[in-house]
């Protein structure tokens, strides 16, 4: 069942005029800003099928944006998200694809922040689909298959495929008291690079966050804490 | 109290001896883990929203920036007043107030999605004409949307809801399908008959495509929610007058989902087809892309 609440049917509360192109674009946004945990300052926005035959007059690239800034679906600023976005230093580069893709909704949302320390800049990639009535799920992440809903506060793990880690994390929830309501895990070979995802019922607080980023062989933590 | 089907869904009202609507809101507490109260008060907050964007709509201030919409709504709350309907004051007082909500979306004003942004007209339509004449206190008006949330939820999880996925049907259809459900309970009608109001309506919306001009969401689609308002109107009017459909409300609803998935994908909100590749469109796409945001 993709429609669980009866406000995914009565609702959401949104600035007009599409709950698929506008409310479910700036959702899409909004959920890849709070998992990216940080203001980016370059974002490339790719827009497939009928996202990118129709987004201008029905104001997806506004919403994008708009959710990139962490706005709400009703919030009416996101009418000026080119200028605000301008303020804020985040770069925008938006380009329709010409390319087919699976579901006629469908965005690819690339984030980048540079690091003062010289470090590697911080990247995310996701690619989003918007199923109507304001619904979405992010499909991919760092090229890894995933399915997120933004219904539920989220974990999503990078680390090594090795042996332990998964068993590590769970046992941290169980002690925070943390139900996992959905659990899903790729990699991308034997022994390579690996995701875990997991929804929960309860939104963590930042002293398990930080064991968890602590686990041996984890390399990078994102999460969402709900409320999108 | 989970229920995949409208069949489940009456089912649970006869076994537990309660309302639709009641089904949904003990639904709802059982999924979110939220209160009752909680539940009640961010539908009655919803509910706000969309009787403040019937009044702004209906004020008939303004233009869509595409110049494609606005000020109709008013025009025919105008003619309404005159007296000399020729399809009677409660079908247009319907009407008015479901373009005065869809001219509001197409001003980029806030509204509420039911269960989308292009179809967010129908259910304030329906909701709003019959509220003086029945009288309705707050706590009824709430529970109207709690049925017509169930109906919806059904629709969405066994075909789908937006006009990208499977045409206008699946929007402006579901819509007034969820309209017609939550009228035939609120008008003292029985879950069954609700089905048969559903069901009738859905049926005479199957195979509408959505084809918005310019890609926007206002011509076709203000105009459609009109008819879809007033479809629904009359479904429930027949399955309280004791007409029944004689193919049963799932099966409708599954047949919606299959023209859907072979409708082309011109057809599905692309704006690649049907009214939207018309001279005039093209026209008017012409224009609007060069004020275009972005």
């Amino acid at each position: 069942m993709k429609y669980k609440s009866v406000f995914d049917i009565i609702g959401p509360m949104m600035m007009g005029p599409s709950s698929s192109h506008t409310a479910g674009a700036a959702r899409i946004g909004r959920l890849a800003r709070r998992l990216f945990n940080d203001k980016p300052d370059e974002v490339t926005i790719t827009l497939y099928e009928s996202f990118a035959q129709t987004y201008r007059g029905h104001c997806t690239d506004l919403a994008l944006i708009g959710g990139l800034l962490d706005l709400d679906t009703y919030d009416s600023r996101i009418q000026d998200a080119y200028t605000l976005a301008g303020q804020q230093g985040m770069h925008i580069t938006l380009s329709p694809s010409e390319e087919s893709a699976e579901h006629p909704n469908t965005v690819r949302l690339q984030l980048r922040k540079k690091q003062k320390d010289g470090s590697p800049p911080w990247e995310l990639e996701v690619l989003g689909i918007s199923l109507g009535g304001g619904k979405i799920e992010l499909i991919q992440l760092n090229e890894f298959p995933i399915r997120l809903t933004g219904d539920f506060p989220a974990l999503l793990i990078f680390h090594e495929d090795r042996f332990g880690v998964i068993a590590t994390v769970t046992g941290l929830l169980k002690k925070s008291h943390i139900n996992i309501g959905y659990m899903e895990m790729s990699r991308k070979g034997k022994g390579s690079q690996a995701l875990m995802i997991l929804e929960m019922d309860q939104s963590l607080s930042p002293k398990v966050l930080g064991r968890i980023r602590g686990i041996p062989h984890v390399h990078q933590v994102c999460v969402f804490q709900g409320g999108l | 109290m989970s229920f995949q089907s409208v069949k489940e869904l009456i089912e649970i009202t006869k076994s537990a001896g309660i309302p639709l609507y009641e089904v949904m809101i003990q639904r709802e507490m059982e999924h979110s883990g939220k209160g009752r109260e909680e539940i009640l008060g961010q539908m009655a907050s919803y509910l706000e929203v969309m009787e403040e964007a019937v009044k702004k709509g209906l004020e008939g201030k303004g233009n869509s920036r595409s110049g494609l919409s606005g000020g109709d709504a008013k025009k025919v709350q105008d003619y309404v007043e005159k007296g000399k309907t020729l399809s009677g004051d409660e079908i247009l007082e319907a009407v008015s107030k479901a373009m005065a909500t869809n001219e509001v979306n197409a001003c980029m004003g806030i509204i509420v999605a039911t269960p989308t942004a292009g179809s967010c007209g129908v259910i304030p339509g329906a909701l709003f004409s019959v509220r003086e004449r029945w009288q309705l206190s707050r706590d009824k008006m709430v529970h109207f949307l709690f049925t017509a949330g169930a109906f919806g939820q059904v629709i969405a999880n066994r075909a789908f809801i937006s006009g990208a996925a499977g045409g206008c049907q699946a929007e402006v259809g579901s819509a007034a399908a969820m309209a017609a459900a939550a009228l035939v309970e609120m008008a003292g009608g029985s879950p069954e008959q609700s089905a048969e109001g559903a069901a009738i309506t859905l049926k005479n919306m199957l195979g509408l495509v959505c084809d918005p001009v310019a890609g926007l969401v206002e011509v076709p689609c203000v105009k459609r929610n009109a008819m879809g308002v007033s479809l629904a109107l009359v479904s429930a009017d027949l399955a309280l007058a004791g007409v029944k459909s004689r193919i049963p409300c799932d099966e409708v609803i599954d047949t919606m989902y299959r023209i859907g998935r072979t409708m082309p994908s011109t057809l599905k909100e692309t704006a690649l087809g049907g009214l939207a590749v018309t001279p005039t469109a093209k026209k008017w796409a012409e224009q609007i892309k060069g004020d275009g945001p972005g």
